[in-house]
């Protein structure tokens, strides 16, 4: 088992990182009600960690009884009935899935699952909220009638889904409650926003990192140089799912570590590193068709469009002079802007490199003739 | 009647109320219909469903959005977004009620984070006592509401002034880390800039019109991280004076 799944904190007293929100959710899921909740964040900063942990709070261990299904559901949509696929992933009290994957359809998922589950809503507490006790542990649940709904990149919902999804929320809060997952707010509608308590989970600062590090070295009986931990953290830009893949890799790479180890990066990021230096290298019509291959390699390895122009950014910022940098962010901008709204990403990809080279190129005509 | 005005000023809560006053508990059920004309049900659910119902009272977001035939045939009542007198006093009633415990600076807090509107004041103010009890500071307030703290805002604002590129891009780089909903920065950058003395117009205008872009951007899905970059790239060089467009070209 990797370490990021064998660490991963089961239960919201060993989370090691958000604990004044662990402390919080606790506290509001023994208290009352729950009410719907939105978790945001950047990646790889725990929300997921934290939503099992809270489901286990609430259910025991019979949350981690997971079982994952390829369910078909057969929509009704007007004159038509369409056949919908999705993976869920689900235990007797709850259902995790991503409708976003059902591409433009998606807002039928939303509102076909929640009826469905509105439907088959968990027998065993029978309609009232009470305490249930655990025989086994003597630990004492709260039992919810309803059943959690837990559904992942919300932000990534069409317009038509989120509305939908907030219709559903309000017709159906009693039969669930929903737990909201997804990186960016922002583009999370504000009627569902002011429907949910929104919970920000920020990514942890280095110094938090390098402590999860630490803990789990320790517990794996590793001597670590010092300063290794703090190179880690350094470099995972502030992903602890990142940091602990790479302090896992370092281990089998080298162990016993020595203090100036090399933290190997990922392929992709080795591979725009490459690119970077290819397009500052020559700016001519004949290396952009070599990029493009490059291009269209880390595409059908599905590193995301988005990711990849980001990234290229960040290493071509890293060579230029200041006033280079407000152009090649603003076009970096543009072309991403525009990905979103087209269809293939790698034309607004290659149109972004080149521009990149036109820019480039008149810059360096200009200073040096 | 058709009330408009924004949200939180108790259209529907009139209206209601009205309803009650008018028909009583006891017909209530079967006299009033309830439908959120948003919820694109389409032209049917309106032909048919009114049809047997002889008084309309429209709610409306904005006055705009309502074609001047239908609005000719209404009584036009605007609700203004409420004050903040009005606003503390509600929100003192119901932490009396609730047994909670509010001080001042977390009152006004309340009332200037939610804008005049009212639903939105209470909704912070459940959240909050649910997750940290019943004695509320601001800064738990500000905390469920997602504004961002000033210091965030005021530290990107500064970083933009300093003319240092690399200095901006890790400060957005530390406000995407936090996790911090990146509309709501535009908002808060654009008080700040509205307000600010020592800015010239043109300066605020070019600020403001890619603050504008921006958001039409992040409505369309664009990344978060880029946009806020942009627009901390374009503050630089209004701030700074520096030329809009590239010289090179």
């Amino acid at each position: 088992m990797l370490w990021v799944d064998k660490y991963r904190p089961k239960t919201l007293d060993q989370v090691l990182v958000h604990q004044d929100i662990a402390q919080n959710l606790k506290k509001l899921v023994t208290e009352e009600d729950c009410p719907h909740l939105l978790f945001y964040g950047p990646s790889g900063s725990g929300k997921k960690t934290l939503i099992m942990a809270l489901l286990r709070q609430i259910f025991g261990s019979s949350a981690e009884k997971v079982k994952v299904e390829n369910k078909t559901w057969k929509v009704d949509a007007g004159s038509r009935t369409i056949d919908l696929e999705l993976t869920t992933l689900s235990s007797t009290n709850h259902v995790e899935l991503s409708p976003s994957d059902a591409g433009f359809q998606d807002r039928y998922i939303v509102q076909e699952i929640i009826k469905e589950m509105a439907k088959n809503r968990p027998i065993d507490t029978k309609g009232r909220k009470g305490v249930l006790v655990n025989l086994v542990s003597g630990n004492a649940y709260l039992a919810y009638d309803a059943i959690f709904l837990v559904l992942n990149e919300v932000d990534k919902l069409s317009r038509e889904a989120q509305h939908s999804l907030r219709r559903t929320m309000e017709k159906y809060s009693a039969y669930c409650r929903l737990i909201l997952c997804c990186n960016s707010s922002s583009k999370v509608s504000e009627a569902i926003r002011s429907r949910c308590l929104n919970v920000r989970i920020n990514a942890p600062t280095e110094e938090q990192i390098v402590k999860v590090l630490e803990f789990i070295g320790k517990k794996e009986g590793l001597q670590i140089p010092s300063g290794f931990t703090a190179r880690i953290a350094e470099k995972s830009n502030r992903s602890l799912r990142r940091a602990i893949l790479s302090f896992e890799t370092c281990r089998v790479q080298q162990y016993p570590f020595t203090s100036n180890q090399a933290i190997p990066p990922m392929d992709w990021e080795e591979y725009i590193f490459e690119i970077a230096s290819d397009i500052m290298k020559e700016q001519s019509p004949k290396r952009l068709y070599q990029v493009r291959q490059k291009l269209y390699e880390l595409l059908v390895n599905c590193i995301p469009p988005e990711i990849i122009l980001k990234r290229l950014l960040y290493e071509l910022l890293k060579k230029l002079d200041a006033e280079l940098k407000h152009e090649v962010c603003r076009w970096a901008a543009y072309y991403e802007h525009r990905m979103r709204l087209g269809q293939k990403a790698i034309f607004h990809i290659e149109a972004f490199v080149a521009k990149f080279m036109s820019i480039y190129k008149s810059f360096l005509i200009a200073t040096f003739g | 009647m058709l009330f408009y005005g924004p949200p939180g000023t108790g259209k529907t809560t009139t209206a209601l109320a009205i309803a009650h006053q008018l028909f009583g508990p006891e017909l209530y059920k079967s006299r009033v219909l309830e439908l959120n004309a948003s919820d694109d049900r389409g032209i049917n659910v309106v032909r048919t469903k009114i049809k047997g119902f002889a008084a309309v009272a429209v709610g409306s977001g904005q006055r705009q959005g309502i074609i001047e035939p239908l609005a000719s045939r209404c009584a036009k009542f605007r609700f203004k977004p409420l004050s903040e007198e009005i606003m503390s006093s509600r929100i003192t009633y119901i932490c009396n009620q609730e047994g909670l415990n509010l001080d001042a600076e977390a009152l006004s807090t309340i009332s200037s984070i939610s804008q005049g509107d009212l639903r939105r004041a209470i909704t912070y103010l459940q959240s909050a006592a649910r997750l940290f009890g019943s004695s509320i500071s601001s800064k738990d307030l500000i905390s469920v509401s997602g504004v961002i703290p000033q210091e965030v805002v005021d530290a990107l604002f500064a970083a933009c002034k300093s003319g240092n590129f690399d200095l901006a891009n890790k400060e957005v780089n530390n406000v995407i880390a936090e996790g911090y909903p990146v509309s709501q920065m535009f908002s808060q950058l654009f008080d700040i800039i509205v307000e600010a003395d020592d800015l010239s117009d043109e300066q605020k205008a070019r600020i403001c019109r890619k603050l504008g872009e921006a958001d039409k951007c992040l409505v369309d899905g664009a990344d978060e991280y880029l946009q806020l970059l942009d627009v901390a790239g374009s503050t630089m060089r209004a701030l700074c004076n520096m030329p809009e467009e590239f010289s090179y070209n």
